[in-house]
């Protein structure tokens, strides 16, 4: 540990704050009882899926094509969430079967 | 918020249960291994509540970053949040006190869930809303106490969990898209971030990323604009998509 306790408790008040303050600002700009301009309630029903979308390229971020292990596990277990979800629409099926299928992929078949 | 509220609200949050376990307890074991154990890991997830800002937040303490650094790039991480209210501000209109807890629980997941999920016929939508997101962040709580707890006790390979996140999200696009009226919002906002981490970089690609998506998202609203939101297309489109809870 390089910080004493009382250093590293205002680091932790400092990330609360700072993360509370980028989820409060949309509400402090624009929730004043009026309706919210056009611009911000059109961009509130478009986003969602383009940031889901944003979300899943994020979490893929660590695909490499160097070596099979690579690329190769999160192929797989994705192409398994998306049609397992097709399939049968359960989310606990789709999620635990595609991370089931990733972890034996990872730690045994490319391990 | 009674029993019956949070007995409907928690099917819906299943996923975002295992996720969290999962996530959490990542964070748990990564926090324990850099020195600071579970009251730590507790504070942390009750009070910042931010997957990736914790995860970032682990190596800030580790190296000892002073507290501008931590607040520039806690910010950054976290900069999509403002995105996220904007979706929001409708839906907590007339939530009172409980609304300064909804904002502050707004996690991706919480976002993702509110976004689609409905209340069933005779709950109070608001007392569903916040059921839901206390349920997330008690899962949040827990796993990184248990990933804590964990890291000094078992040899357990978890090796590859993360992966649930990644699942998670590939489940709620799945069920967005079948629900949309229009595909391009998500088209674009993979293309974007795909385009990003290729010219920013895994580090900063989040940023760039958000902004492409916001810009194009507003030259293209003459002819995106009432497509994914017509009264009509959304009466339709909620019953097709009744059976998966979250989308």
């Amino acid at each position: 540990m390089q910080l004493t306790g009382g250093q590293a408790a205002a680091a932790v008040a400092v990330m609360a704050a700072v993360t509370f303050l980028t989820r409060a600002l949309p509400f402090l700009l624009f929730d004043r009882g009026e309706r919210p301009p056009q611009i911000v309630l059109y961009l509130g029903r478009v986003l969602p899926p383009a940031i889901i979308a944003m979300l899943i390229v994020y979490c893929l971020k660590g695909v490499t094509f160097a070596s099979p292990v690579g690329w190769v596990p999160p192929l797989l277990a994705g192409g398994a969430a998306v049609l397992l979800h097709l399939w049968k629409s359960n989310d606990l099926l789709s999620i635990f079967g595609a991370t089931a299928l990733y972890m034996v992929l990872v730690q045994g078949v490319f391990g | 918020m009674n029993q019956k509220t949070l007995a409907a609200a928690f099917p819906v949050t299943v996923p975002v249960l295992m996720g969290y376990l999962a996530i959490g307890m990542a964070f748990g074991l990564m926090l324990q291994s850099a020195g600071y154990g579970v009251v730590w890991a507790f504070f942390m997830s009750l009070t910042i509540y931010a997957g990736s800002g914790q995860y970032l937040g682990v190596s800030l303490l580790a190296t000892g970053a002073s507290l501008p650094q931590v607040a520039f790039l806690t910010l950054m991480i976290n900069f999509r949040h403002l995105v996220y209210g904007l979706s929001m501000i409708e839906k907590f209109r007339g939530m009172g006190p409980r609304k300064l807890y909804m904002i502050f629980s707004l996690t991706d997941e919480t976002y993702a869930l509110l976004s689609s999920a409905k209340p069933p016929e005779g709950t109070d939508e608001h007392s569903f809303y916040f059921a839901v997101a206390m349920l997330n962040h008690s899962y949040w709580i827990l796993g990184s106490v248990l990933g804590s707890l964990a890291g000094s006790a078992l040899g357990v390979d978890t090796t590859g969990v993360d992966f649930a996140m990644t699942a998670l999200f590939l489940v709620i696009a799945v069920g967005q898209w079948k629900a949309a009226g229009s595909h391009v919002p998500a088209l674009l906002g993979g293309v974007a971030t795909l385009i990003s981490l290729l010219l920013a970089g895994a580090e900063d690609m989040l940023l760039p990323a958000l902004g492409m998506i916001v810009l194009a998202l507003t030259l293209m609203r003459p002819g995106l604009d009432g497509m994914g939101d017509g009264k009509k297309t959304k009466t339709e489109t909620e019953k097709k998509r009744g059976a998966s809870s979250c989308s």
